[in-house]
């Protein structure tokens, strides 16, 4: 019996590896071509760089065209994030805590919002915010993404909010609470984990997005993803600069799930078991 | 939950409908708008009624890309959702570093922007400077994903797989940790097979996530284009080519405002169709819980 049940969970275990190995590999592959030099790249097949190089890494940081990609991508991911956090609290609890006219319909229709394709929207968008003069604006590319990031984070918030008993509200209440102390003071905090992984997923939609960002700015606030493109010149593709600029786009979302890493679990099933 | 009922509440929804529906309503309504006119500059455009939404409905070229759309995300749910249920039954169950550890990696892919994650399966898949396209061509297949279009096809659901079931594995992940310890006891009394414990035990109680997962895979995966655009383009020929790019090819490439308008209502009617279905489902078990 038990040694049957070691044999199983050995065969659990190998699996397990085999799968992580599937996920790393290809980034493995990433962060070793990042620390080569072209010709190593193009020439020959190493699992490990020959020439140990931090040239490319080099060219991102000292040049201000590359690195304000970085700093683009993050001012509007954070933007994002907390506009969506701010109107999203307060529209989760209306939905887990009342009913009203239409709440239904209101709840499906902000759904619907996640289901458009962004490739939809592409040119009205950039009319509009053509229009009223916040193109190639960070705050242009935060509220696009509004579009898909609210739809879910009242989704996550409402669920973990319908975790919270309502007799927590009504003892607040009758404690002399006014509603937005009590929100403020008592609530939010009862459900921060669920606020922590809503920042998360609202984070990781945004980092990950192309297609709008890129057509929603030129200059000022052109996001690193669109700059990578770059690295296609007259000469061929530059393959180490583009490597390692593909490396730095992955610590961003290393730093932040390793915040969230003890919700996880949880939040992925968007506060619903 | 007894919900009670206030109107008043419509007060906390407003600034996320005021902000959303300036995002949604507003463009929504151009497309509506330029679907049934033609338009030829600023200020002259002619009432065409209908006539955009007929032309797009012949088009064969559309029809191919929709029918390679759903094959597509067919394939990636009948894929990702066994192999994320396999993964997260693989996974450990004690809450220690390790298993941290293992989320963490897992969850990598995810956090990949969308683009990057073209990139690293264009330079991996290369037979030239590729560890994967090398060691297939190595093991004596003929294999190149920029010439081939099967190659090609199976590229890019080998990066779909490889970028998204992470997520249906942590979605079954949490769904497994809610299961009560009592219940596996009960089972271990009952002397239960390890195939009965997952089909009577976890198998109904991950529904809910499965139903999340299932919804997300599809709308996802339905309107990809970033991850196929950096890998293969599209190409060899129009194998790859799903209906985000061929939109974007109408719309931006060449600028064809009036179809590409009806087109992105009818690629968006279609997405609302099968999530209205989805959305029914959920509503309907959480009934029948209840």
């Amino acid at each position: 019996m038990m040694i049957g049940a070691n044999a199983f969970s050995v065969r659990k275990l190998l699996g397990l590896l085999l799968y992580l190995l599937f996920v790393l590999l290809p980034i493995y592959w990433l962060v070793m071509m990042s620390f080569k030099t072209n010709e190593e790249i193009l020439g020959q097949l190493t699992l490990w760089p020959a020439q140990f190089t931090f040239d490319n890494y080099v060219t991102i940081f000292t040049d201000p065209s590359w690195y304000m990609g970085y700093v683009n991508s993050m001012i509007y991911v954070v933007m994002n994030t907390l506009i969506t956090l701010v109107v999203a609290l307060p529209a989760a609890y209306a939905f887990s805590r009342y009913k009203f006219v239409g709440d239904k319909h209101l709840f499906f229709w902000l759904l619907s919002n996640r289901m458009a394709p962004p490739a939809v929207f592409l040119l009205p968008f950039f009319q509009l915010y053509s229009s009223v003069g916040l193109f190639d604006t960070h705050l242009a590319v935060a509220l696009a993404h509004c579009l898909f990031s609210i739809p879910l984070a009242v989704w996550i918030l409402e669920g973990f909010m319908s975790g919270v008993p309502k007799e927590i509200d009504e003892t607040a209440y009758i404690d002399g609470y006014s509603f937005g102390h009590f929100f403020v003071k008592v609530f939010v905090p009862m459900i921060r984990s669920g606020i922590g992984v809503t920042a998360f997923f609202s984070f990781m939609f945004s980092w990950v997005e192309l297609l709008l960002a890129r057509t929603l700015t030129s200059v000022d606030a052109k996001p690193i993803s669109a700059i990578m493109t770059r690295t296609v010149g007259a000469a061929g593709i530059d393959w180490g600069l583009l490597a390692a600029a593909g490396v730095l786009t992955i610590i961003p979302g290393i730093l932040v799930i390793w915040f969230v890493r003890n919700h996880v679990a949880k939040g992925f099933a968007l506060g619903r078991v | 939950m007894n919900k009670t009922h206030n109107n008043k509440a419509w007060w906390l929804v407003l600034p996320m409908f005021a902000l959303v529906a300036f995002s949604a309503i507003i463009p929504l309504m151009t497309v509506v708008n330029y679907s049934v006119q033609d338009i030829f500059d600023q200020n002259t455009a002619y009432f065409v009624g209908v006539e955009w939404y007929q032309e797009v409905l012949r088009n064969t070229r559309l029809h191919d890309s929709l029918l390679r759309q759903f094959i597509f995300s067919f394939s990636v749910l009948a894929i990702e959702i066994p192999l994320g249920i396999l993964v997260a039954l693989l996974m450990p169950k004690e809450a220690n570093w390790k298993t941290s550890l293992v989320l963490i990696l897992l969850a990598l892919p995810l956090l990949i922007p969308w683009n990057v994650v073209g990139t690293i399966w264009q330079v991996f898949a290369r037979g030239d400077i590729g560890l994967f396209g090398w060691a297939v061509n190595a093991m004596g297949f003929e294999y190149n994903y920029t010439a081939n279009a099967l190659d090609a096809w199976l590229t890019v659901l080998l990066m779909d797989v490889w970028h998204w079931t992470p997520l249906v594995a942590l979605l079954c992940y949490s769904g497994l940790r809610a299961i009560p310890e009592a219940y596996y006891q009960a089972a271990m009394i009952d002397r239960a097979s390890r195939w009965a414990i997952f089909r009577y035990i976890q198998l109904p109680r991950l529904k809910g996530v499965l139903v999340i997962a299932v919804l997300l895979r599809f709308m996802d995966s339905f309107m990809i284009y970033t991850e196929p655009f950096v890998l293969t383009g599209g190409g060899p020929g129009n194998a790859t080519t799903f209906l985000s790019q061929s939109l974007t090819q109408m719309a931006v490439g060449q600028f064809d405002l009036g179809p590409a308008a009806a087109f992105s209502l009818i690629y968006f009617m279609i997405v609302l169709l099968v999530c209205w279905l989805f959305f029914t489902t959920i509503t309907h078990m959480d009934k029948e819980r209840q």
